[in-house]
């Protein structure tokens, strides 16, 4: 009888020390991997068929949950596919705030990963000191956006709102902890002996096979290859921040974790060189020029509609500028692409016709026919979209170029000849999102 | 602003073309995909399908960006294109996406398997004639019968549920 030399082993889809639903079948000769297969799809949410049901503005939403520790990245990397197939040309203090989001989120991006795969090693403290500072940033967001997670802070041609008047000193308030919290596990990690026995070393991939599996981001920038989308292709005024790209040598698991938390830093110096460069602008209305719903109500019910015209309804400061002729220096004032104010939908016949105009089925956003395609930098890489118009008001197909299905399908590449233990700091540092990798 | 320059090729070579362009020093193939062209007002192409292929000209050292090239290839329901895995490893799962959603075949891939959805998923979901409110059978130990699966999943429920 022959003795079978090889065994199967199921990690996931729900595994403690997996951070995502994925399931690696792997096939072990004691406890050193033979074969991996990955099995993906668990999170599938079917974005791409959604975003061909709804109109252009609607997808944004569905943004928010592709990759959902960095939802402002996904926000502006669709607008700017919709806004180079329209060729809007979005005003600077809305790009710049765009950038502001964005690089937040990159942070909540790397802090995330650092701090759960450096969990998944045992390395408990150092995820409570990432998250809490991950925290910290969500409620920058929070104050930015309205929501933590579900930003949805963009719009075609621009942005939602403004951010309030003290945004910058609470940045620098918590961007200070966020330093300190990185440096903090930076002492704990990264001369920590048992840190790296398990992450130098492990998971090590070449220049070469990374190209080829098309991975970008961190991933690609372990390996030695500079290439950035910030930096390659300039887009939202990156040109004109000054920023480093670390990049590694080796391209194991050690160096991403490096790449990451020298990201992280950049990042943070990119948001406060563009609270220096933007230009002013109006954070939010004052007191005095709003008015409460109800009083507005009181006197439509003797019509009168004369306090439409002189004040704006009392709103959050998050909902003052997704209308036109609220915040012309964050949004474009396109009576095609951008709804009228309230106010003037309410009180002119104007505004009312460009109101029904724009919501009314298969009226609505034109984008004209053609196809385009656009990428933004984000967490774990090129993210980018490749939209299709058939010049209706709802887009003909919206295709995401997930970065993490490209690590994921080197994935097996990564492990196979490793150790069973090895899965895990190097599953850790592809930073797979489940979200954007099956849509 | 990413602006790849757009070429059109015939189906059957695609991968003599891809090879090409890999030969003229496109290194990273960023993305494949596909568009369902049924029911579009004015289709760019005479077949249903327009598979896009995106490669880029990647300089390893500066990280800069040389150029991308977008690859069409129209297709329709035969699977004529054939598989570019030899070219780019990560073809493999982009190509199986592909088939997953639109059901648009490898000529020398038959048993090509679903990347997204599970195996006994019935149709191609982002066609346009797959409407978005469908419902799928049942499948798994409650449905009464084992799925048969070719996939390498051969551990088969053995607990019956009442």
């Amino acid at each position: 009888m022959r003795e079978q030399k090889t065994y199967m082993l199921n990690m996931g889809p729900a595994h403690p020390a997996m951070h995502g639903v994925v399931r690696l079948v792997l096939e072990l000769e004691g406890e050193k991997i033979v074969k991996t297969d990955v099995e993906i799809g668990y999170l599938h949410r079917a974005f791409e068929k959604h975003a061909e049901a709804e109109t252009w503005n609607n997808v944004v939403p569905w943004t928010d949950r592709l990759n959902y520790v960095s939802p402002l990245i996904n926000n502006a990397g669709y607008c700017m596919a919709v806004e180079k197939l329209a060729g809007i040309a979005l005003p600077e203090r809305g790009q710049y705030l765009r950038v502001i989001a964005s690089e937040i989120s990159r942070v909540t991006d790397h802090l995330t990963c650092v701090g759960a795969s450096a969990m998944e090693l045992g390395a408990f403290t150092a995820f409570l000191y990432m998250i809490k500072a991950r925290e910290y940033l969500y409620q920058l967001v929070d104050q930015l956006t309205g929501a933590r997670i579900t930003t949805s802070y963009t719009r075609v041609g621009g942005v939602k709102a403004d951010m309030p008047a003290d945004f910058p000193d609470k940045c620098a308030e918590a961007f200070k902890k966020v330093r300190e919290a990185v440096s903090d596990t930076d002492k704990l990690l990264t001369k920590n002996r048992i840190f790296m026995d398990r992450v130098d070393g492990t998971g090590a991939i070449t220049k070469e096979e990374a190209l080829s599996y098309g991975i970008t981001g961190p991933f690609l920038r372990s390996t030695g290859v500079p290439y950035d989308v910030r930096r390659a292709h300039p887009y939202l005024g990156y040109d004109k921040l000054d920023f480093e790209v670390p990049v590694g040598t080796k391209g194991d698991n050690f160096d991403r974790y490096l790449c990451r938390m020298a990201e992280i830093e950049q990042s943070l110096r990119i948001v406060e060189q563009c609270f220096k460069l933007m230009p002013e602008g109006k954070h939010s209305l004052e007191p005095k020029e709003m008015k409460d719903a109800f009083e507005y109500q009181d006197q439509g019910k003797h019509g009168e509609t004369g306090l439409l015209a002189k004040y704006k309804a009392k709103v959050d400061q998050t909902l003052q500028g997704g209308q036109r002729g609220d915040r012309p220096d964050v949004l474009v004032q396109d009576p095609i692409f951008v709804m009228p104010a309230k106010e003037d939908a309410y009180g002119s016949i104007e505004g009312l016709m460009n109101h029904f105009e724009l919501v009314m089925w298969s009226w609505g956003i034109k984008v004209p026919a053609g196809e385009a395609y656009s990428a933004v930098e984000g967490g774990n890489g090129e993210l980018g979209f490749h939209i299709v118009s058939s010049g209706a008001d709802r887009p003909w197909r919206v295709r995401c170029r997930p970065p993490c299905l490209y690590i994921m399908a080197a994935l097996p590449k990564l492990l196979n000849g490793g150790w069973v233990a090895d899965v895990i700091p190097t599953f850790g540092s592809v930073n797979m999102i489940a979200g954007e990798l099956d849509r | 602003m990413i602006a790849p320059e757009l070429r059109r090729c015939a189906a059957a070579n695609n991968v003599e073309e891809l090879k090409a362009l890999k030969e003229q020093g496109y290194n990273v193939l960023v993305d494949m995909t596909a568009v369902d062209y049924l029911g579009h007002p004015k289709p760019p192409i005479g077949e249903r399908f327009d598979v896009i292929y995106q490669v880029m000209k990647l300089d390893a050292e500066t990280g800069k960006d040389g150029g991308r090239v977008e690859l069409h290839c129209g297709v329709g329901e035969e699977p004529v294109l054939r598989s570019a895995a030899s070219l780019w490893p990560v073809a493999d799962w982009l190509e199986r996406e592909v088939w997953d959603m639109f059901g648009v075949g490898f000529a020398d891939r038959p048993r090509i398997k679903r990347l997204l959805m599970y195996e006994e998923f019935q149709g191609h979901p982002l066609r346009k004639d797959y409407p978005i409110a469908k419902r799928q059978p049942l499948i798994g130990p409650d449905s009464g019968e084992l799925p048969e699966s070719p996939s390498f999943n051969v551990v088969r429920p053995t607990i019956k549920y009442d």
